[in-house]
């Protein structure tokens, strides 16, 4: 185990108790809507978290695969007349799909360049959605049906509130599990030093494709996930916005930290919402804390504040 | 035919000629070392047989193969290791941690198996933790093995990129400059560790400047100047030529290297 760091089952065990916790402290339905779009953010911040925390690349277009699951599975039923669950199945596919061919060439750029390229895909998968009013809807956005299971409909708050956290809880388990393990280990070694991680045997350019799909795949399940849930999807989904907001999720919780992105997730979800009460100067103040958490806990929220706890300790 | 054979490799950054018609070859268990000025090109000489740089010029030969341009990664799949002059630590993680990276070889990383945590891959886990404790053991590190290797002084870190070098098992160990900033205790400790290293059959190649351990443990020195190999020999062979002694022993080196 990472020193600093909780152990795989005490994160799990966590995430787990909030989940069961939630809907009994907050059962209207207005809060679980809130807490299910803070279950989806959090797969999406998970994947990223992997490719920034984990092994030091950026992506700044990573609502473009978010907007490719959740269009995907809302264009689907109309188009080619499948049900709303094979088209995210199909989504997250193109998104992988789209990931390898994309990643193996701007994945060799580091640092600003690869953000930049990054930024140009999330650009680029934004302007498609736009524009192709025909296939897409434009601007105005797109409805889809109910998702059916089993002859019966998958509808209600209180449903999709547990399959959301079902999802965010096993993606962080899947995440968790790929950090311990060589594979992980490679990650975090080429986040450090790409020669050093070469000269003892990782193939680094291998290694940063298969993050960056595994990341474009948590995203792209987000996003048909959000598609399924809300059953109306606009471009806003596949914004640049959207993708600066991923990568504060995973700032602000503390990169690296598996629960940090989920945390970031929930604090830029919840935030929004509870800062309505400040009328016009919304956001003015969410921009204030976002710098204030940035000042005083650097390293972010979950690492900052387990190094206090371990100091304190220790003092 | 040698384990490694390097032959005729020449590099040029931008006008400056850093090698012209360098080679060597090393064997099992030998003990090769690499000797100059500063600026003699012996680091890029390192980088151009590790695959780091891409010769203009010449070839590199493992077991009579032809691996000229190979990336790092696949030639360390054929057993060759190396350690950096100025250290390329895994800083945010444990000195354990940047061992086992080592073993990322030996692993078999199946990426379904990774993700699903299988029995499999945390009995994997299990040998490499086990099997780099034995290696920072061999080091003299093992009492440090779960603390960040930010928090490791200088001569720490150098040993701990040996451990980490051998995690891979290499056929080939390319130490570049392992004593410098070393005190003489823990000069005597890489001495010693190299000597071990060599009798287990690894090939050594080593580049570094302090005259007494060149000359203690190398079976053969190779002397380079401005790109060109100067001289080449058995240790007393080198440190009695008088083109040695005029481009990089001098005066005082001959009295440490024959101190030795």
């Amino acid at each position: 185990m990472r020193p600093g760091t909780f152990s795989k089952l005490a994160i799990l065990g966590t995430l787990l108790l909030v989940l069961a916790v939630v809907p009994l402290v907050l059962p209207s339905p207005f809060h679980l809507r809130v807490a299910t779009l803070v279950w989806i953010n959090a797969t999406a911040a998970l994947g990223l978290a992997l490719l920034i925390g984990l092994a030091g690349q950026v992506s700044l277009g990573h609502a473009g695969f978010m907007g490719i699951g959740a269009y995907a599975t809302a264009l689907g039923p109309k188009h080619l007349g499948l049900d709303p669950l094979s088209s995210m199945a199909l989504g997250i596919f193109a998104a992988a799909l789209l990931a390898l061919l994309v990643g193996r060439p701007i994945l060799r750029l580091k640092g600003h360049y690869l953000a930049v390229a990054t930024l140009g895909l999330g650009i680029l998968v934004h302007l498609v959605i736009v524009s192709e009013v025909p296939v897409t809807g434009g601007p105005d956005g797109i409805q889809l049906p109910h998702v059916e299971l089993l002859g019966r409909r998958v509808t209600g708050p209180e449903l999709w509130y547990w399959i959301t956290g079902t999802g965010v809880v096993l993606a962080a388990w899947l995440a968790l599990n790929l950090e311990d393990s060589s594979t992980g280990r490679a990650l975090r070694a080429l986040h450090d030093s790409e020669i050093a991680a070469s000269v003892v045997g990782v193939d680094v350019a291998r290694h940063k494709l298969v993050v960056f799909v595994i990341a474009a795949v948590y995203a792209a399940l987000a996003g048909g996930l959000f598609a399924l849930f809300n059953r109306f999807v606009t471009p806003d989904v596949a914004g640049f916005l959207r993708s600066i907001e991923l990568v504060t999720m995973v700032v602000i919780g503390g990169m690296g930290s598996i629960l940090g992105a989920v945390v970031g997730a929930a604090l830029l979800t919840v935030l929004p919402q509870a800062l309505t009460v400040f009328h016009e100067y919304e956001h003015a103040v969410l921009g204030l804390l976002i710098v204030l958490f940035m000042v005083f806990l650097r390293q972010g929220i979950v690492p900052g504040l387990a190094g206090r706890v371990v100091r304190r300790r220790s003092a | 035919m040698s384990l490694l054979e390097a032959r005729g490799l020449s590099i040029a950054f931008g006008g400056v000629r850093a090698l012209e018609q360098v080679g060597f070859t090393v064997d099992r268990g030998e003990v090769l070392a690499i000797i100059g000025p500063n600026g003699a090109g012996k680091t890029t000489l390192f980088n151009v047989v590790t695959g780091l740089y891409r010769a203009h010029g010449g070839e590199v030969r493992l077991d009579g193969r032809d691996v000229t341009g190979l990336p790092p990664h696949a030639l360390a799949a054929r057993g060759l290791a190396r350690t950096f002059q100025n250290l390329e630590i895994f800083f945010r993680m444990s000195a354990l941690e940047n061992v086992m990276v080592g073993r990322h070889l030996k692993e078999r990383r199946r990426l379904g198996a990774e993700l699903l945590g299988l029995p499999s891959v945390l009995r994997e886990n299990r040998e490499s933790r086990a099997r780099s404790r034995d290696l920072l053991a061999f080091v003299g590190l093992e009492e440090r093995a779960d603390e960040p290797a930010t928090g490791l002084p200088y001569g720490a870190l150098k040993r701990l990129e040996i451990a980490r070098a051998l995690a891979c098992e290499p056929r080939i160990l390319m130490l570049d400059e392992p004593a410098a900033g070393c005190n003489p205790v823990e000069t005597e400790e890489i001495d010693r560790l190299i000597a071990a290293i060599a009798r287990q059959g690894v090939a050594v190649v080593l580049v570094e400047h302090d005259m007494r351990l060149v000359m203690r443990i190398s079976d053969r020195v190779l002397v380079l100047d401005q790109g060109r190999r100067l001289a080449e020999g058995t240790p007393s062979q080198v440190r009695s030529d008088p083109r040695v002694i005029d481009a990089y022993l001098g005066r005082h080196g001959v009295a440490a290297a024959h101190a030795a």
